[in-house]
């Protein structure tokens, strides 16, 4: 029984396996028995019923994603299937490990799902940082041109598909989808009004799916042992296993695939070794920067979307930041907050003016100037920055660390405030 | 019509369109900033919250943007929710982080959409203890003023400047809180729709910098209605005044010209000598009697008019000296391509109108476009903004099939990104149209009619004339018939940029073969100066008949009416003709080269110094009025001619008293001429009893003014001939729109308040549409489709380059925005936009007579005794026809020359060679085109 899909053929610190090797561990069969003996509707259908949510970190249904996607013959064209690989989210770094380690994986997964929407093109849009990654995808495209796993009439089935690689410019908006394909257009990286989806109007204004990485490589394995299989693999609802990953004072901080829904109290005891010695747990960002703190009484929540969310956060990209009793969780937030208002597009107001603000109201805290009202007036801007008032998700994205921040660590917030200075130094 | 509640209270609202521009339409004031009438929606200030409710029982609602949200049946909001009004305030608190609080030093304020807003939210207290973010500003050239620390990231001006008016070189740099709108290094924008960025722009980024050299507080400024004088169009603005002197102009919207805008030509080419640049020559020893008396005792005399002067002033011209002595002031080509377009938009004894003369707003709206010969960024600036726009219509059309809304502009263009403009361009050379056109082909005159002539065929199978052969010269005729056959509001045009009659018919003949298979087709046709197409229906000799007669018959006394005839004529015949008459008399208001020779000079009054009428290209008459004081020096044309007539004996006295009398007295004399005096209200309107002041009630130091000369405050002059008064004291609600002397409404003190005007966003004024057609009727919608076929013009006979012998050039004119104009290539700042002088070869003929771009050649053109040569340097150009040059048209460093002419042009030392060209050469006459 595979319990590892996604990983098993990867070996951390060497070459990734080349087509040969990818052939014959499995590899492009799951491609020829559907490109054989599947309708691109049961494809759809058999990543529908797996459960399949997008790994990028909000969660959302594969299938019912791609089921927006207009088909048949009055389908604009062409239409185009994106691999998301920008990983940019603080802390994370599941994606790179994919990209470096299987490339095959995820061209085969691509195909399958450009297969499944009838696109003719396809991009895979990576993190301008990931060279390593860069370089095996390179090749890997080659070989698979050159087996005729791309190009004209795919092994015969004349279904035809060109991929390409677009190495970021490097922003931290090109991650967020909308973003991504005005990047791609050579435009600002600023998100897109939705509706329209861009499933519906994407790249240049053509029917477009943008899947996650982690999402796609996971798309061979569910073609070739079912659905059901998929599902078996979680602890939870949603199927398949999760690149979970942990940084931050752990003994041995890494990345482990594992069933969805294993509780971070085993991620991190059982596979990051625990804390250093005489380091404690204070909380933790569950999916990167992006997301709430939890605290270490949450340690044995499943870490599944619904779960997380349940418990006020969200699994995000299920890599976890751990907050040590050694670290000022004021400059911790600072330092995100000082990412997250670089990283603002600059499109909408509320996050261009309010973040850079939030950030300066910390530094002074942080650097002993704080003041009596910075408290209230950091609650209010998280307020005022929620879902619905800013442009896109970044904002509220952003406020997720801060909000949850000032109520754990109130405390310690007080105390730079009070002392005038910060207690860590 | 739908149900919409606002604080529970129940609103007519259209389905489907934006909540803001309903809200506003409705009459509230809901703060915005990225939103903008003409730009409409793409949701990036989130200024425009209000609270949208699930249903009555819902308390709670949530926070939309209403430039955002669609209108729904039943669906209910509150503007004034206090959720709603705490996010608003914090929007400008966010926007103030950063805004430099410079207003009391900054040319925005007082009319600052920034300030309104920033007032209206309640915004009123700085919480932020940290500094603020500061730029590099850059030189953006002579006409705006660059200062981005103010910016507050709107976004309006890179989606005007590009999206809207097709620039390039401005654009949104970085990312976060250091946005920055600029260009890539400094440099003057290129785009000639550059100055609307400082109508745009909601604050003080982009300002008017030749208003900054004589700046005055907005609310000083005094205004009137008035009309852009810098080309055929009309475009309708607002001159400013202050201390008598002209320091701006802005645009004042007019829904079937200009709508929210003006090309840089007519917005900072008032420097010609309005300003405080304007030199006036003494006026000559000669009283007006002394020249009344010269004109009554002469044997013959002659009176030129002018396409620059008022309606008003050219009747009383043709009064004076009499009909049979009037001169029309165009050169004989361009008096005949004038008639020719009268004849296609009016109508004449043979032959109906060929179509509806179309507005502006129609071209916007047009499905399919044929432009004929013509190069409107360079004849007609903002006819180039309208077909700008009409890929847009199909983008919307793609858009509205995905569920996207008209107005949610970022999908609209995304989607419509692949749609080419129904644009089908035949020119002589690439125009700046083409990027965005279907298909952009180019040919010389001849080449152009004859398309046109195959098109007509191609429609109208009944149509006389030779069938041509199909798809001449690799022109996609079928396909442009077909564009045109299946557009509902298809459109021709045309106009005077080639010169050439047969291009004008040919562009006739399209329009009337597709009135007649029964298409509401229009036309438009672009025309050189602001009152073209007035004075063409006055009538009246060429230049060269009246020539000819002065050589049969010395005239005693000669009127130059505001005309510069060393622009319209060869100089040796310009001189010829001024040393054969006795007594030279111009009028003008502008130091030209035939006013210098005047004996005798009075100065007239330009636009903003008097009022009058002027004709547009469609025949829309449409009134402007002085913002400047009378003089007891300067007057208008017409006053100047009625005292000489009075003096002469030929007015009674008290005739002509003023502006509504002269009007009577041509609308009498010429009944087709009604539309003059339908325009606009005459003198006796009032508001409230009261008439309209040009102050606006914000005015501040009036009994300061002039307290260095005097401490008592001097009494208003008196303006007998229009609704106005130099003065705050007066009624300005509910006016006529002719009558509207500028934008405002309480709390609502930048361009902005346009909304407080409109009927809905973007729609008619309340006080209705200003200017009157003189062609209403003729070629009205659905009118005449039984035209017979002897309407239309014969095929074209070909002459022109065709029967350029082999080596020579038919020069053809070439427009330029900035230089070809004569007023505005006075004015500073466009002077130094204009290019320098040139002549355009195609990159093969270049080639053939050996000459690179930038090289020297000599240009030859002799003219029916007359000759011209020159040493320009070349242009190559994209498109041009081997058997075509193009010689710039008013640039300074050539003569004027009758374009279209034949002519030569060789490396300086080239030697002629003898064995192509025979000895004795065959008649160098002038090109006789069409």
């Amino acid at each position: 029984m595979v319990e590892r899909p996604l990983t098993e053929r990867i070996r951390p610190g060497l070459e990734p396996p080349r087509i040969e090797e990818y052939r014959e561990s499995g590899g492009y069969r799951p491609l020829e028995r559907v490109l054989r003996a599947m309708g691109p509707g049961e494809v759809a259908a058999e990543v529908r019923d797996s459960t399949l949510m997008g790994r990028g970190g909000a969660g959302f249904p594969t299938g019912l994603k791609w089921s927006f996607v207009p088909m048949g013959e009055q389908a604009p064209r062409p239409k185009y299937l994106i691999a998301n690989a920008d990983e940019k989210e603080p802390g994370s770094f599941k994606d790179r490990v994919l990209l470096e380690g299987n490339p095959h994986q995820l061209i085969e997964g691509m195909i399958l799902a450009a297969y499944a929407i009838q696109a003719e093109k396809g991009v895979i849009f990576l993190r301008a940082e990931y060279r390593l990654a860069e370089t095996r995808i390179k090749r890997a495209l080659a070989e698979a041109a050159a087996g005729n796993y791309l190009g004209e009439n795919i092994l015969g089935s004349g279904f035809n598909l060109d991929i390409s690689l677009h190495v970021s410019g490097g922003r931290y908006m090109c991650g967020e989808e909308t973003g991504l394909l005005n990047a791609l257009e050579g435009r600002r990286a600023t998100p897109r009004a939705k509706p329209p989806f861009p499933q519906v109007s994407g790249l240049f204004g053509r029917p477009s799916v943008v899947n996650n990485v982690e999402t796609l490589s996971n798309i061979p394995h569910i073609l070739e042992r079912g659905a059901a299989w998929f599902k078996g693999l979680s602890l939870t609802k949603e199927g398949g296993t999760k690149i979970y990953g942990v940084s931050g004072r752990a003994k041995s901080p890494g990345w482990w695939e594992l069933p969805m829904g294993t509780t971070l109290r085993e991620i991190l005891e059982e596979r990051a070794g625990g804390m250093l010695p005489g380091v404690k747990l204070r909380g933790y960002l569950p999916g990167g920067a992006s997301t709430d703190f939890l605290a270490p009484e949450h340690l044995d929540l499943p870490m599944g979307f619904e779960a997380v969310q349940k418990a006020g956060s969200r699994l995000g990209t299920g890599t976890v930041i751990l907050l040590d009793d050694r670290t000022c969780p004021v400059g911790f937030v600072l330092s995100i907050a000082r990412f997250f208002a670089r990283e603002s597009c600059g499109w909408c107001t509320p996050c261009r003016e309010g973040i850079p603000w939030i950030e300066k109201i910390l530094a002074a805290i942080e650097r002993g100037e704080g003041e009596e009202g910075d408290l209230p007036l950091l609650e209010e801007q998280a307020r005022l920055l929620g879902p619905g008032n800013t442009y896109c998700a970044f904002a509220p994205g952003a406020m997720e660390p801060l909000q949850s921040a000032l109520r754990l660590f109130r405390e310690d917030f007080l105390e730079h405030i009070r002392k005038k200075r910060c207690p860590w130094r | 019509m739908v149900s919409i509640f606002v604080e529970g209270k129940s609103y007519a609202a259209r389905e489907g369109e934006n909540l803001l521009s309903t809200l506003l339409s409705l009459g509230f004031d809901v703060p915005y900033f990225c939103w903008h009438p003409a730009l409409h929606s793409v949701g990036a200030c989130r200024q425009c919250a209000v609270k949208l409710f699930k249903d009555e029982k819902d308390a709670v609602g949530r926070i939309v943007m209403s430039c955002m949200t669609p209108v729904t049946e039943g669906m209910r909001l509150s503007v004034d929710d206090p959720d709603a009004l705490r996010f608003r305030r914090s929007v400008i608190e966010w926007l103030m982080l950063n805004h430099p609080h410079d207003c009391p030093v900054c040319d925005e304020g007082g009319e600052c959409h920034l300030q309104d807003m920033t007032v209206l939210t309640g915004h009123d207290y700085r919480r932020s203890r940290f500094r603020k973010r500061t730029y590099r500003n850059q030189d953006l050239g002579p006409f705006v003023n660059h200062e981005m620390n103010r910016c507050i990231q709107c976004y309006r001006c890179v989606r005007f400047y590009r999206d809207y008016a097709g620039g390039r070189d401005l654009n949104a740099f970085a990312a976060h809180d250091s946005v920055y709108f600029g260009r890539a290094e400094d440099g003057a924008l290129e785009n000639a729709f550059s100055g609307n960025l400082v109508e745009i722009c909601p604050t003080g980024v982009f300002t008017d910098k030749v208003f900054k050299k004589r700046y005055s507080r907005s609310w000083d400024l005094r205004t009137a209605p008035s009309v852009c004088v810098h080309c055929g169009l009309g475009c309708n603005t607002f001159p400013g005044e202050r201390y008598g002197t002209l320091r701006r102009i802005r645009t004042r919207y007019n829904r079937e010209v200009n709508g929210c805008f003006l090309c840089d030509r007519g917005r900072f080419g008032y420097g010609f000598g309005a300003g405080s640049g304007r030199t006036l020559p003494l006026p000559a020893a000669m009283t007006v009697e002394g020249i009344a008396e010269s004109i009554r005792t002469a044997r013959s005399v002659i009176g030129i008019g002018s396409p620059r002067a008022s309606m008003e002033s050219n009747f009383a011209l043709r009064a004076l000296v009499g009909p049979g002595n009037f001169v029309a002031g165009f050169s004989s080509r361009e008096r005949d391509l004038l008639s020719l377009i009268l004849e296609a938009l009016q109508g004449s004894a043979q032959k109906p109108a060929a179509a509806r003369a179309a507005s502006l707003s129609e071209a916007e709206r047009s499905d399919a476009v044929l432009v004929l010969g013509e190069d409107p960024l360079n004849t007609a600036p903002l006819l180039e903004l309208a077909l700008r726009q009409t890929a847009m219509a199909k983008a919307r059309q793609a858009a509205q099939a995905l569920g996207v809304p008209h107005w949610n502009d970022h999908p609209v263009r995304e989607i419509g990104q692949h749609i080419k403009a129904p644009l089908f361009l035949v020119t002589p050379y690439r125009t700046s149209l083409a990027d965005i056109a279907e298909v952009s082909v180019t040919a010389g005159p001849d080449g152009i009619s004859q398309i046109g002539h195959a098109l007509t065929r191609a429609i109208d199978p009944d149509a006389p004339g030779r069938t041509l052969p199909k798809d001449p010269a690799g022109v996609p005729v079928d396909r442009i018939a077909r564009a045109l056959l299946e557009a509902e509001r298809p459109l021709v045009v045309s106009g005077t940029a080639c010169a050439s009659a047969s291009v004008i018919k040919a562009a006739a003949n399209v329009a009337r073969a597709l009135k007649r298979i029964g298409k509401d087709a229009g036309i438009i046709f672009a025309v050189p100066e602001c009152n073209s197409l007035g004075l063409a229906l006055l009538g009246g000799m060429s230049l060269d008949e009246a020539f000819a007669r002065a050589q049969k018959k010395k005239p005693d006394a000669l009127v130059v009416l505001e005309n510069d005839l060393y622009r319209r004529a060869p100089k040796r015949d310009v001189e010829k003709f001024l040393r054969r008459c006795g007594n030279v008399i111009v009028i003008d208001h502008f130091e030209t080269a035939t006013a210098v020779e005047a004996e005798h000079f009075l100065p007239a009054a330009n636009f903003a110094e008097g009022s009058g009428t002027l004709v547009n290209n469609e025949g829309r008459c449409q009134r402007f009025f002085r913002v400047i004081p009378p003089s007891a020096q300067v007057g208008e044309s017409w006053k100047w001619i009625r005292d000489i007539m009075a003096a002469a004996g030929k007015l009674q006295k008290g005739e002509w008293e003023d502006l509504d009398a002269i009007i009577g007295s041509m609308v009498k004399d010429l009944p087709g001429l009604a539309a003059v005096s339908r325009c606009a209200p005459g003198a006796d309107f009032r508001s409230s009893g009261m008439k309209v002041p040009r102050d606006s009630h914000r005015c501040s130091g009036r009994t300061s003014m002039d307290a260095n000369v005097s401490i008592h405050e001097r009494k208003p002059p008196d303006d007998g001939d229009t609704p106005f008064c130099f003065s705050m004291e007066g009624a300005d609600l509910n006016l006529p729109a002719a009558l509207i002397p500028r934008y405002w409404a309480p709390g609502w003190n930048s361009v902005q308040a346009l909304n407080k005007f409109q009927r809905e966003v973007g729609g008619e004024l309340i006080g209705g549409e200003t200017g009157a057609r003189v062609f209403e009727g003729a070629g009205s919608p659905g009118g005449e489709p039984a035209v017979g076929r002897a309407a239309y013009y014969p095929g074209s006979p070909l002459t022109g380059e065709r029967r350029v012998p082999k080596g020579d050039f038919l020069i053809l004119p070439r427009f330029h925005v900035f230089g070809s104009e004569e007023l505005s290539a006075a004015a500073e700042g466009v002077a130094s936009r204009a290019p320098r002088t040139y002549i355009g070869l195609s990159k093969e003929s270049a080639e053939r007579i050996g000459l690179s771009e930038g090289a020297e050649a000599r240009v030859v053109s002799d003219v029916e005794g007359g000759s011209f040569s020159a040493v320009l340097p070349v242009r190559l150009i994209p498109g041009l026809p081997q058997s075509c040059a193009l010689l710039p048209v008013g640039l300074p460093g050539t003569e004027w020359l009758d374009l279209p002419a034949r002519g030569s042009v060789r490396a300086p030392g080239a030697v002629e060679s003898t064995e192509r060209r025979p000895a004795k050469r065959r008649g160098q006459r002038k090109v006789k085109d069409g």
